[in-house]
Parts: structure tokens; C-alpha cells; sequence
């Protein structure tokens, strides 16, 4: 038996389960990153984790009610307010926001005081493919750069108290906003080549670490 | 702006990358973990990955095959050959595709598009059309059965209706041009692309960089090659590379 303590341990990431499920892309992009992450629909890892993740998966009321079902809405909704390490991916991002066109009468986490729109007859939806991200002064986590959508509904106008990326397809719209440790993303930053793995690695804190770091 | 996409794909057969013309006489083009990273490398868009096998062994490998590609892909990947019903589909999203391909079951039981639409979303929904010029000339009708069984359907109608049924994007494959180096029909895709309002994905027929711009002039939104790609005459940066000079928005 080795004496030797590992000097730094992957952070763990709970991933909140919100429907049937594809996470594999999601979990096999985590641990590129250099993250455990594990999938959960318990309150208690919402509230107790250093990281939680709210994955794109699902339809806009069927995930609310999967939150509320278990519990989550509440937990959720207090540490993204408090600034907490949480990274919303997709639909995780509509969900911050009142009510959306896809689920007319369902209520979303509210944090952000906006209505989820379904992008422009104008052009093809679903919005399939690399588009710019476009960051705003001041963000710590988001940079320029392509990322890759996968999206038919949008946050139009950046909301107030965050810092927000927009992209332009049909019509500007939200592409990431973070405020504290809070990280959302309407793109798929694991499926967004090194781009997406590097953004992955600013939000969880180990793109401190080189590669021939001993960690 | 959202950018063209440039979409490898990788024939698997049994675990094994394999090419032919026509779907016939396949052999060995490499392993489809290391051409798969490879392909990420030169800064292709997605992938998608076909199962070719005749045999239900062969199929079997396709799920370890998906999830071995997962582990290295930091792109989208599409799955598709073989999938008849939704419980295949979640075996492949399980596994790390991120969208499946349905072919033959789409065109003899329809329903099958709205099924894995409601499942998982039209985002993971591809429909891959088969498509061949009428022997009379007369339009456009789908073909199965690597193209040996013709259907009679009106392909243009027909990718009207999987809209409807929820297709997210349609993989639009020419069965007379796929592994003739002779270019995209570009009449079919015009057709098809013109009629409905999600994403289309030309392939077959593809031999030079100069028939991916003719494809998007067309309509294409992203464009599916094969042995362009494997017999190492073009990197996908290379082709990227053309297309840029040539004012074709591209991600670089």
C-alpha cells in the first residue's frame, strides 16, 4: 500500500437527472475535463456538491416537473442565485428563465425575469451546427470563440445582473451568461472541440493544471 | 453566423472501418477510434458513424464501438445502420451518440421518427433518406435496402412528411451517385432543401473540395464524405481551407 496522499483529487460534479436521458456525451466530456462526475436526482447532492450540473436534456415543463418532483427546484434555485458553482447546459439555460413557447402554462426556475422564445420562422430550426459566441467586457469564464448548438428555442435579450454572449441565427440571442461561479451555456460545451473543453475547465477550476503537473 | 458543417463518415463493419463503392466490395480503411480522433484533429464538424454489417454479429460491436469513439470525441456524433426501434436508438444515445440515424424503419413504419422524437428530443431525430433517380427519369423516388429495393415513394414528398412525423435533420444520400467521384446531385438537393425548413445533409458522390461548395450553393446545410477523407488526397482542414477562400463561411 502506497503511503503517498494524492495531492489533488478530481472535483466531483452531480448532474442532475431532468428526463430520459442522453449524458453519456455530457459525462464523457466531464471527465476530459478532469472531473468525477456522477448522475443524481437527490436534493441533498444539489445542495451539498462544490459543482452541480443541470443538463440539456428534455422538454421545458416535463424538466420542471422532474425537478419538483424530486425536490430540486428550491436547492437549485438557491445556489445559483448565491453564485454557487453551477453549470445550466441548453434547455439547463432556458430553464432560468419564467415560462418558455415550448411548455405554454409551465413555470421555469424564474431566476431570470424572461420568456423562452422559439427562434425565427426565417431560418432552419433546429439551429444545428457551430455558430460565434460573442462574449461581453468583463467575462471571466466565456471567451470567444465556435461553439457547437443544438437548439429550436432562445433567451432573446440578455438579462440584467449577468454577463451575456450572444450568437446570431434569425435573430441575436443568449448563447452563455455567468455571474459568480454560475456558468450557463445554450451551446453544448462538451460536444465544442477544445474550445468547449477549455470553457469546461475554467468553470471547474482545473485548467490551472499543466500537463506535466503532478496533480 | 452559423457556420457549414463538414461531416467525415466512417462505414463500420464488425468494429472496422471499411469503404466500397455502392455498398459493395467493402475493405478495411482503419480503426474507427483513431480515425474518429483524427478526424477531430483536422477540424471536422461532427461525425457520423454506419453501420454497414449484413450480419447481426457485426452489429452487435456497434454499441462498444459508440462508446470507445465517445470517450476520445469532443464533437457531435451520429450513429445510424440498423436502428429499427426506439429501444436501438437509447442503446446508441446511451453508448454516446448524440443523434441517431434512422434509415429502412423510418420508410416502412414511420411512426418510428415520432416515437424517438418524443423519447429524446428532435435534436438526437436524424432521418437518412436513400434516394435514386426514377428509372424513367420522371423525379425522385426512396430506395432501401442498399438501394436494391425501390419504393415508388416520391422522395420530395416523402422528406416533406418526416418533417412532419419530427425529423430533426434528414441525411439526404443520392444511391446513383454514392462512391461514383462524379459530385452531389444537386437537383435533389436543391428540390429537397428548397420544400422543407430543418437542416439537410448531402452525401454521396463526393471526390473534390469544389463539389462540397457546389452542395452548399444547392442548399446543403452540411455536407457528408467518405472517400474524399480516407484515401488521405484531402485533410479536412485542407477542404476547410478551400472553402474559406472561396467565401464559404467555415469554422477554422
Amino acid at each position: 500500500m502506497s503511503l503517498q496522499q494524492p495531492t489533488n483529487t478530481p472535483p466531483r460534479v452531480a448532474i442532475v437527472r431532468t428526463g430520459l436521458a442522453n449524458l453519456a456525451s455530457v459525462l464523457a466530456g466531464l471527465r476530459r475535463a478532469g472531473a468525477d462526475p456522477y448522475v443524481t436526482e437527490s436534493a441533498a447532492d444539489v445542495e451539498r456538491e462544490d459543482h452541480v450540473m443541470l443538463p440539456g436534456v428534455g422538454a421545458f415543463g416535463p424538466a420542471m416537473e422532474m425537478l419538483d418532483k424530486h425536490a430540486i427546484t428550491a436547492p437549485l434555485k438557491a445556489r445559483i442565485e448565491a453564485g454557487r458553482s453551477t453549470l445550466c447546459i441548453c434547455l439547463g439555460q432556458q430553464l432560468l428563465a419564467r415560462t418558455s413557447d415550448e411548455s405554454p402554462g409551465a413555470t421555469g426556475l424564474s431566476i431570470v425575469d424572461r420568456h423562452v422564445q422559439r427562434l425565427p420562422a426565417s431560418v432552419r430550426v433546429p439551429h444545428f451546427g457551430w455558430n460565434l459566441v460573442e462574449p461581453p467586457p468583463g467575462a471571466r469564464l466565456i471567451t470567444k470563440g465556435h461553439a457547437y448548438f443544438a437548439n429550436s428555442f432562445c433567451i432573446a435579450e440578455p438579462p440584467e445582473g449577468w454577463h451575456a454572449a450572444t450568437t446570431q441565427h434569425g435573430i441575436r440571442f443568449v448563447a452563455a451568461m455567468e455571474r459568480g461561479n454560475v456558468l450557463t451555456c445554450q451551446f453544448h460545451p462538451e460536444l465544442s472541440g477544445k474550445w468547449g473543453l477549455a470553457l469546461l475547465k475554467r468553470w471547474l477550476g482545473t485548467d490551472q493544471c499543466e500537463d506535466d503537473c503532478e496533480c | 453566423m452559423l457556420t457549414r458543417r463538414i461531416i467525415p463518415c466512417l462505414d463500420c463493419n464488425a468494429g472496422r472501418v471499411v469503404k466500397g463503392v455502392k455498398f459493395q466490395g467493402l475493405r478495411d480503411a482503419g480503426d474507427p477510434e483513431e480515425l474518429s480522433a483524427s478526424y477531430e484533429e483536422q477540424g471536422a464538424d461532427e461525425l457520423v458513424l454506419l453501420d454497414v454489417s449484413a450480419t447481426p454479429e457485426g452489429r452487435g460491436t456497434q454499441v462498444e464501438t459508440v462508446r470507445k469513439v465517445r470517450a476520445r470525441l469532443s464533437i457531435p456524433l451520429t450513429v445510424g445502420g440498423g436502428v429499427r426501434s426506439a429501444a436501438n436508438a437509447q442503446a446508441l444515445l446511451e453508448a454516446g451518440a448524440d443523434k441517431v440515424g434512422i434509415n429502412t424503419a423510418a420508410v416502412e413504419k414511420p411512426e418510428i421518427i415520432r416515437e424517438i422524437n418524443h423519447s429524446f428530443g428532435a435534436q438526437c431525430t436524424v432521418v437518412a433518406l436513400d434516394v435514386a433517380r426514377r428509372l424513367d427519369k420522371t423525379g425522385f423516388e426512396v430506395v432501401t435496402h442498399s438501394g436494391k429495393n425501390r419504393t415508388g415513394k416520391d422522395a420530395i414528398e416523402w422528406a416533406q412528411r418526416v418533417v412532419d412525423f419530427g425529423a430533426g435533420e434528414i441525411l439526404l444520400t443520392s444511391w446513383d451517385r454514392d462512391g461514383t467521384r462524379s459530385g452531389y446531385d444537386l437537383e435533389l438537393l436543391h428540390e429537397v432543401s428548397s420544400r422543407i425548413s430543418i437542416p439537410v445533409i448531402a452525401s454521396g458522390g463526393a471526390a473534390h473540395p469544389r463539389h462540397l461548395i457546389e452542395a452548399f450553393m444547392a442548399g446543403a446545410d452540411a455536407v457528408l464524405a467518405a472517400s474524399i477523407f480516407h484515401d488521405g488526397e484531402y485533410t479536412v482542414e485542407a477542404v476547410k481551407s478551400f472553402l474559406a477562400k472561396q467565401g464559404i463561411a467555415v469554422r477554422i
